[in-house]
């Protein structure tokens, strides 16, 4: 198997997140959107790791780091899905454009 | 051009390769474009569990049980949770997206960055090939962890308390 057949995977599914975070105004389907590119990093960080991990077996550093990229994922969903909760209970709407305070 | 051996060039997982990351890709796109919020979620759990093969193949098996627990377990639930909680209208809604404009600019920027993207991955790897890939066994990732890692993990562990308290100070009700 080539390294780039994984790492352009993680490339497509990060574009395509990005096009999510860019094109949806839903807060909700916004924080789906990070997650599909919060995944498509890890899934480039395990690819490497195996890389590595054929060279030096000792090194299990991608992996690692995509735990913790795992474990990061999952407070930040936490706290953006009470933010989005919160936006609702003060505007009855969780849009995105709607939250245009700072705007000047 | 390396030469390529016959032992490196794993026909079955190249094949189970590509379909799942057909499937993972067609799921995403309908993550980004799907009209129904329900729906959008539920292809979300389609790309999440497709990674999870994905990390088999690679041979990094507790990452993709992690991933099946804590992704499709955890974070699709909470998910859901927040829909229903937002009270989200559970039909189509053309309410989900920005104006045609807005999405024309999200699809330009996302080419243009796969553009740059797929150059960089193509000149820095080509055709580099993963050698022999051996099983990287849970034993061995706990060992990292709590060895080499020992100290950001303690970090992370305090930034989930941290979330965690502050999650429910958000949303606490008061």
């Amino acid at each position: 198997m080539l390294v780039n057949q994984f790492l352009f995977l993680g490339a497509i599914l990060f574009c395509i997140g990005v096009y999510g975070v860019l094109a949806r105004r839903n807060g909700v389907l916004v924080l789906m959107s990070i997650e599909l590119i919060l995944n498509s990093v890890n899934i480039n960080l395990v690819a490497f790791g195996t890389m590595w991990h054929a060279t030096d077996a000792s090194n299990l550093s991608g992996q690692v780091f995509a735990l913790f990229v795992i474990a990061i994922a999952a407070a930040e969903v936490g706290v953006g899905l009470a933010i989005v909760l919160m936006l609702y209970r003060n505007r009855r709407s969780i849009d995105i454009d709607d939250v245009d305070l700072m705007r000047g | 051009m390396t030469p390529v051996f016959a032992s490196e060039v794993l026909v079955a997982q190249t094949i189970a390769f590509g379909l799942i990351a057909a499937a993972m890709i067609f799921a995403a796109v309908r993550v980004v474009t799907c009209r129904n919020l329900v729906h959008a979620a539920l292809w979300l759990v389609t790309v999440l569990a497709g990674m999870a093969a994905q990390y088999i193949l690679l041979a990094a098996e507790f990452v993709a049980v992690t991933q099946v627990l804590v992704y499709i377990g955890a974070i699709v639930v909470l998910f859901l949770f927040g829909i229903m909680l937002t009270r989200s209208q559970m039909g189509l809604s053309d309410r989900l997206d920005n104006p045609r404009q807005a999405k024309l600019v999200a699809g330009g920027v996302a080419v243009a960055l796969l553009a740059v993207l797929g150059y960089a991955l193509w000149d820095g790897f080509e055709d580099r090939r993963f050698g022999e890939i051996s099983v990287q066994t849970t034993t061995q990732v706990s060992d990292a962890i709590f060895s080499t890692y020992l100290v950001p993990f303690e970090v992370v562990s305090v930034l989930l308390l941290a979330a965690l308290i502050g999650a429910i100070v958000i949303a606490r009700r008061d």
